[in-house]
């Protein structure tokens, strides 16, 4: 028999995520997936998973569960307090939860989102081959509420663990790497200028559709109207109002306000644990 | 270089290839997909079709398929054969009337005009399985409504702008219900192998019925 974990505590947003259900876009399926993805696959080695078994995302104030059978867990990605049965426990690395008690991962003490991941793996129904939660569509299963039973997969022996697992701090500025289009060319070269040199902040109405920033506008060259087209993960879309948007994992999959940069994905990580108010620059490179 | 297309950056691992009209980014789109089932197509993992784009997502390099593509032989119009799909549609829309006097014909005869054309999805987007079908010809189109109804009930028939479409499900929309489909659940099944019965390239006729299924 495997185990299933009750939801004591959702927290403000805790959602299902694995790699995400690429290979879809051309149907109007978002990628989907976790944000932080090398937080979800380290987490998942540390437990002897698969790397992209299913695991819990959370946003900012954590969440809480109880297993019916004993189980082992780790919490990675956002640091956070970990208690296990009301006692403090390890984060970023495996801790042992006994039937009954409750697992909870706290507030973040620095970054958004922790991932909680069950050794084992969630084992809740995928959908188009994955388990994650697409907030976007509402495809996979929906976020987390106060009684939400989980059920868990078959467990793999642990691993010899490292000494140190490699968990990156969550970013004091977030310096985004940027190459420039497909359309550039819709703004002024000044706004490009002012895109490439100034600072922007997080906004605190960022979510898993996009990064969003505040800061100064970019002004357009003209004001036409762009016809719907495929949008990339990581595209800097800029709505009217001028302030970028970095497409993260729920993004919709063609869009019509034009994209003046594309964010490589191996930067996102550290755009999805940015806290609203964290510095924000884009470079070349 | 031929169909006139333009290829733009997206970031390290996609290309936006762009085209001068709808007619030419079908044929393309077309043109990418046969290529990708004889196998001819460098690795791609996504081929998303936009109004006047097409965008190749998952490329490991992406200078060398611009180079490819721009000796690409493309053909100016889509494939004509293939399948088609044929959406039943009870033509009772809220915005039937509007519509009618839009288009300068009595109410009754919307649905003769709507369903006199073959449709072909152009491209996917806003929601899983959404299509956004061409064919309908220029006087016909007409504009979305200036503020979107909160509610459009899943398997609404709407026009937009060149655009005709079938909501697979219930979302807010701007777009002028002239019409529903009684059954919309085949629009959007993920359990189903092809899980959007209306995919870009699909081709598409409705059929006006009666309300009892007739």
């Amino acid at each position: 028999m495997t185990a299933k974990l009750t939801v004591t505590r959702p927290g403000a947003l805790t959602t299902v995520q694995d790699a995400g259900r690429a290979g879809h876009a051309h149907l109007g399926v978002p990628r989907s997936g976790a944000l932080d993805a090398p937080s979800m696959r380290l987490a998942n080695r540390l437990l002897g998973n698969p790397a992209d078994a299913a695991v819990l995302e959370t946003t900012l104030t954590g969440c809480a569960l109880r297993p019916d059978r004993p189980v082992t867990v780790l919490v990675g990605g956002a640091p956070c307090p970990v208690t296990v049965g009301g006692r403090p426990a390890a984060w970023g690395s495996p801790v042992h939860v006994p039937a009954g008690a409750t697992l909870d991962a706290g507030p973040a003490t620095s970054g958004v989102r922790s991932y909680v991941a069950v050794a084992g793996g969630l084992a809740v129904d995928p959908v188009l081959d994955s388990r994650s939660a697409d907030l976007l569509s509402g495809l996979g299963p929906a976020p987390l509420a106060a009684g939400t039973v989980l059920p868990v997969g078959r467990a793999h022996p642990l691993p010899a663990l490292p000494v140190a697992a490699p968990w990156p701090a969550p970013p004091a500025e977030l310096v985004l790497p940027v190459l420039l289009g497909p359309r550039a060319d819709w703004f002024t070269p000044a706004a490009v200028r002012t895109f490439l040199t100034a600072t922007f902040t997080v906004s605190a109405h960022s979510n898993r559709i996009g990064l969003r920033t505040e800061g100064p506008s970019l002004e357009r060259e003209s004001a036409g109207e762009l016809p719907s087209e495929g949008m990339v993960l990581g595209a800097v879309q800029v709505p009217p109002d001028g302030r970028p948007v970095v497409f993260l994992h729920d993004h919709p999959t063609t869009g019509g306000y034009p994209v003046i940069a594309v964010v490589p994905e191996s930067a996102l990580a550290a755009a999805a644990q940015a806290v609203p108010g964290t510095p924000v620059r884009f470079t070349v490179g | 270089m031929s169909a006139g297309l333009t290829v733009r950056p997206a970031g390290r691992h996609a290309l936006l290839v762009e085209l001068p009209d709808a007619q030419r980014t079908g044929a393309f789109h077309a043109e990418l997909l046969r290529r990708r089932a004889a196998g001819t197509l460098p690795p791609v993992a996504e081929i998303v079709p936009g109004a006047r784009t097409v965008l190749l997502d998952g490329v490991p390099d992406p200078a060398a398929l611009a180079r490819r593509l721009a000796d690409l032989d493309v053909p100016t119009a889509p494939p004509a054969d293939g399948a088609v799909v044929e959406i039943p549609v009870v033509y009772d829309g809220p915005d039937l009337a509007g519509v009618a006097e839009l288009w300068g014909v009595a109410e009754d005869e919307v649905a003769a005009r709507h369903a006199a054309y073959t449709y072909r999805v152009a491209f996917c987007g806003f929601a899983p399985g959404f299509g956004y079908l061409t064919g309908l010809p220029e006087e016909l189109h007409v504009p979305r409504h200036a503020t979107p109804r909160t509610r459009v009930p899943a398997g609404a028939v709407a026009l937009a702008g060149p655009y005709s479409a079938v909501y697979p499900r219930a979302t807010p929309g701007g777009w002028q219900i002239i019409g529903t489909m009684p059954d919309p659940t085949p629009l959007w099944d993920p359990s189903r192998e092809r899980a959007a019965l209306l995919s870009p390239g699909t081709q598409v006729r409705f059929r006006p019925t009666e309300a009892d299924g007739r």
